[in-house]
C-alpha cells in the first residue's frame, strides 16, 4: 500500500516525549530484597509497629510464592524472568526531611513537573485540580491541602497518612486488595514506599479533582506505589493519576496496588492516563505494569467508576474491578488500551456481585497497530445473594495495520437466576475506504487515523473529566504516531 | 484557462487497464455528465480525478486550476478545491456530523491561509445549509453516516459539499438508491450550489437524475473511451436507443473526443 500505509506507520512509530532523565542526588536501598530491605524501608519512613508488622507478612507470603514460581502466568503476555534481587527497591530525591512549602523543593524536581506539563506551583494550577506529585519512591509535594483541608478532606501521602491518620489506614489498608491477593500485590504490600491517600468525610462533595502525577526516574529500580481512597457516608470524590518515565534500554517494574472503599451512598470515580515508557519501536525497554486494582462498594446505593487510558507500557497488566457488596450499588468500567510497535496489553475488570439489584457496565476499547497484542478480560461473577443483579459488557477491538492482535477472554459466573446479563463485541479495522473518505474532504491521512480512533474511544473519553478527556485525545494521537501504513 | 483540463488519460486498477485515453475540458460554470453502461470506467474516472491511490494512472496528464493534479496528494486535491461526492459514504462512529466538516473546513481554509473557524461561526452556516437539504437538527450530534438511510447518506454528501464549496463537484452515482423525494431534494442541493465560479462532474447510470440537473455537455463513456459528446438531449437519446445502439454507432464513425 501507499501512502495511506505510510502514514499508519509514521503515525505509530512516534518518538516517546516524556522519555528525559533527571539529574539529581538519590538515597536508595541496597539492591535486591531480603526481610533487611523491607524494615530498612519501614525504617526510613519511621512507620509504627503495625506497618511493619503487615509489610513482614506480606513479605513472607510473597517469598512463599515466588519460592513456589507463582509469579502469574496465565496472561496472554510474554516476557523473560525477572530477577527480583537485582531490583531497587527504595529510591528517593535527597531533600530536606519535611518541606513546609514548595520553596523548598529541589528546583530540579519542580522543573521536572514543569516540563510534564504538571506544574506545582498553586498559582499555575488549574483551578479545579490537586496534585499529589510521587517522584520516584516517595511523594514530593501536594497542593491546595489547605484548601480541602477546611472541607475535612484529606489528601496527602501514604507516609503522612500512616503518620497522621494511622487508625484510617489500620481501618482500610489491605481490606480490599490483601496482601494475599496475587503474587505482585503481596510484593507491592511488602515493599510499597509511597502512594497517595483521601479520606473525604461524610456528606461532603470533593470540590475539586485530585490528581496525582507518577514519575519513575531512577534507573534500575521498582516503582511500588499504593493509594487508598475513603469516601464516607454520601461523599463523592473525583480522582486521576498520570504516570511517565524516561526512556531506559531495560525493563522497569511497577508494581502498584489501589483500593477504593464507598460507603453507603458515596461515589467514587478514579480516572488513569497512563503513559508509562512503552520500549522502543524493536520492543526494547520499557516498563512492566502489573498492577492491582480494586473497589469496594461497602454501602448501599453507592458506586465506583474506573475510567483508563492506557497507552503506555511495554506489559500491561491490570484489571480495575469493583466488589459490589451494599445493595443497589453500582461498578462501572471505561477502558481503552492502545498496544503500538511490540508492546503487549492483558487488561480488563472484575465485576463482583454480591448485593442484591447490583449493577455494572463494561466499556473496553482495545486499539491494536504495529506488532501490538490486545487482550481484554473480563470476569463478571453474579453470586447466590445478588438478586436483581445487572451487567452489561461491550468489548470493541479494532486494528490498524496487519502485524498485531486483538483477544477477547469474557467470564461469566451466574448463580442466581433473576440475573441479566447482555454481552457485545465487535471487531474491525480501519479501512482503507474510511481513510480515503477523510482524505477527500481535507484531512492528512495521519489526521484522519487520529479523528477514525477517536470515535472509536468517544463512548470512554467522555467518562474523563473534560481537561483530561483533551489530553487523552492528544496523547493517543501522538501514540500512534507511525502506525499508519 | 479550463478549470480542469484530462489529456489522454490511461488508468488501471489491480493491474487491468479500465481507462484508454480520456480527453475532456471543464470551464467554471459548467455541468458535465458522464454516462455509460457499468463497467466502462465511470467511477475509476471520478476515483482518480479525486486521487484515490488504488488507481494508477499510466499515461496522460490532468490539469487543475493549472497545476498538475496527478502529483497531488488526495487531501492535497480536496484543498485545491475537488469534491467528490461518494457512490458509498462510509461510516466513521463516533465522530460527529458538524464535528467532522467543521474539521475538513478548517483543514481545508488552513491550506489556503485562511483563519479558522469556531463553532459559533461555524454552526449558523451548518444550520442553514441543512435547512437547504431538509435535513432534521438532531443530525449535526449523529455519527458521520452511521446507521444512515441510504437517501440520508446522499443527502450528508450534498451538505458536505455545500459547506466545503469546492469549485470542481464530482457526483458518483448520487442517484443510485434515492427514492424519487430523496432524489428531488438531493438535486435541488446541487442545483442551489451551481454557479459561474463552479463545475460539476455528475457520473450516472440513468438518465433520470438529469431530469432534475439539466446538463450543459453530456459524454459516453463505454470501455475507458467518450465515444460520443453533446448536450442534454444526448441523455435522451440514450435513455431512448440504450447504451447498445450508441456504441455501434459511435463505432461506425471515428471515436470521439471532447
Amino acid at each position: 500500500m501507499g501512502s495511506s500505509t505510510e502514514t499508519i506507520r509514521d503515525l505509530t512509530q512516534q518518538d516517546y516525549k516524556w522519555g528525559f532523565v533527571t539529574d539529581i542526588e538519590s538515597e536508595r536501598v541496597p539492591r535486591g530484597l531480603t526481610e533487611d530491605t523491607i524494615r530498612l524501608i519501614s525504617a526510613k519512613k519511621r512507620e509504627p509497629a503495625f506497618m511493619l508488622d503487615w509489610r513482614l507478612k506480606a513479605f513472607r507470603h510473597w517469598s512463599s510464592l515466588e519460592k513456589a514460581q507463582a509469579e502469574p502466568q496465565w496472561a496472554n503476555v510474554h516476557y523473560g524472568p525477572i530477577d527480583y534481587q537485582d531490583i531497587i527497591y527504595y529510591s528517593a530525591p535527597k531533600q530536606k526531611p519535611s518541606l513546609k512549602s514548595l520553596n523548598e523543593l529541589d528546583p530540579e524536581i519542580l522543573r521536572t513537573y514543569e516540563k510534564l506539563g504538571i506544574p506545582l506551583a498553586e498559582q499555575q494550577r488549574l483551578a479545579g485540580v490537586a496534585v499529589d506529585a510521587v517522584f520516584d519512591s516517595v511523594s514530593v509535594a501536594t497542593t491546595f491541602k489547605e484548601k480541602l483541608g477546611e472541607l475535612g478532606i484529606v489528601f496527602c501521602s501514604f507516609s503522612e497518612a500512616v503518620e497522621k491518620y494511622p487508625d484510617l489506614v489500620r481501618q482500610y489498608l489491605g481490606t480490599v486488595v490483601p496482601h494475599t491477593d496475587n503474587f505482585f500485590a503481596a510484593l507491592n504490600a511488602a515493599v510499597f514506599s509511597d502512594g497517595s491517600f483521601v479520606y473525604v468525610p461524610k456528606g461532603v462533595r470533593c470540590p475539586m479533582e485530585l490528581s496525582t502525577y507518577f514519575r519513575i526516574n531512577a534507573a534500575e529500580t521498582g516503582q511500588f506505589e499504593r493509594t487508598l481512597i475513603i469516601a464516607d457516608e454520601g461523599a463523592y470524590v473525583s480522582y486521576l493519576e498520570g504516570c511517565t518515565a524516561p526512556i531506559r534500554d531495560e525493563n522497569q517494574l511497577h508494581a502498584a496496588v489501589v483500593e477504593l472503599v464507598a460507603l453507603d451512598n458515596a461515589q467514587i470515580k478514579y480516572s488513569t492516563v497512563q503513559n508509562w515508557y512503552p520500549g522502543d519501536k524493536q520492543g526494547r525497554g520499557g516498563i512492566y505494569n502489573f498492577v492491582t486494582k480494586r473497589g469496594k462498594c461497602a454501602g448501599r446505593n453507592s458506586k465506583i467508576s474506573w475510567t483508563q487510558v492506557e497507552t503506555g507500557s511495554a506489559i500491561t497488566w491490570k484489571y480495575p474491578g469493583c466488589i459490589l457488596q451494599g445493595d443497589n450499588s453500582v461498578g462501572e468500567f471505561y477502558s481503552v488500551a492502545l498496544t503500538n510497535n511490540y508492546q503487549q496489553a492483558d487488561t480488563g475488570t472484575k465485576m463482583i456481585h454480591l448485593g442484591k439489584n447490583t449493577r455494572s457496565t463494561i466499556v473496553s476499547k482495545g486499539i491494536s497497530a504495529g506488532h501490538g497484542q490486545n487482550t481484554y478480560r473480563g470476569m463478571v461473577k453474579i453470586l447466590k445473594g445478588a438478586t436483581g443483579a445487572r451487567n452489561y459488557t461491550q468489548c470493541d477491538s479494532l486494528l490498524i495495520g496487519d502485524q498485531c492482535g486483538a483477544h477477547t477472554f469474557p467470564y461469566i459466573e451466574v448463580k442466581n437466576s433473576t440475573a441479566r446479563m447482555e454481552h457485545e463485541a465487535s471487531t474491525s479495522k480501519i479501512g482503507e475506504n474510511q481513510i480515503f473518505y477523510l482524505q477527500q474532504r481535507g484531512l492528512k491521512a495521519e489526521e484522519a487515523v487520529s479523528m477514525i480512533v477517536n470515535g472509536f474511544c468517544k463512548q470512554v473519553f467522555r467518562e474523563l473529566p473534560m481537561e483530561f478527556a483533551v489530553e487523552a485525545q492528544k496523547l493517543l494521537g501522538i501514540s500512534l504516531e507511525g502506525s499508519v501504513g | 484557462m479550463s478549470l480542469l483540463e484530462i489529456r489522454n488519460l490511461h488508468a488501471r486498477v489491480g493491474g487491468h487497464e479500465i481507462l484508454k485515453g480520456i480527453d475532456l475540458q471543464v470551464n467554471a460554470g459548467e455541468v458535465h455528465s458522464i454516462m455509460g453502461p457499468n463497467g466502462s470506467g465511470k467511477s475509476t474516472l471520478a476515483q482518480v480525478l479525486s486521487r484515490r491511490e488504488a488507481f494508477e494512472v499510466t499515461e496522460g496528464a490532468i490539469l487543475f486550476h493549472g497545476k498538475d493534479l496527478l502529483a497531488m496528494k488526495p487531501e492535497e486535491a480536496a484543498c485545491e478545491g475537488i469534491f467528490m461526492a461518494f457512490q458509498y459514504p462510509v461510516e466513521i462512529p463516533g465522530v460527529g456530523n458538524a464535528y467532522f466538516v467543521r474539521t475538513a473546513l478548517n483543514a481545508i481554509r488552513k491550506y489556503r491561509g485562511l483563519d479558522q473557524l469556531d463553532a459559533m461561526d461555524f454552526l449558523p452556516l451548518y444550520r442553514e445549509k441543512m435547512r437547504l437539504l431538509d435535513m432534521d437538527e438532531q443530525f449535526m450530534n449523529r455519527s458521520v453516516n452511521e446507521g444512515f438511510s441510504g437517501g440520508e447518506k446522499k443527502r450528508n454528501e450534498i451538505l458536505q459539499m455545500a459547506m466545503l464549496e469546492p469549485s470542481l463537484a464530482i457526483l458518483d452515482e448520487t442517484d443510485s438508491g434515492l427514492d424519487i423525494d430523496a432524489l428531488r431534494i438531493v438535486a435541488q442541493g446541487v442545483n442551489a450550489m451551481r454557479s459561474p465560479d463552479r463545475a460539476m462532474i455528475v457520473v450516472t447510470h440513468y438518465q433520470r437524475l438529469l431530469d432534475y440537473i439539466t446538463p450543459d455537455f453530456v459524454h459516453v463513456l463505454v470501455d475507458g473511451r467518450i465515444v460520443r459528446s453533446g448536450g442534454a438531449d444526448l441523455a435522451l437519446e440514450l435513455e431512448e436507443k440504450g447504451y447498445v445502439s450508441i456504441e455501434s454507432e459511435a463505432r461506425q464513425t471515428a471515436p470521439a473526443s471532447a
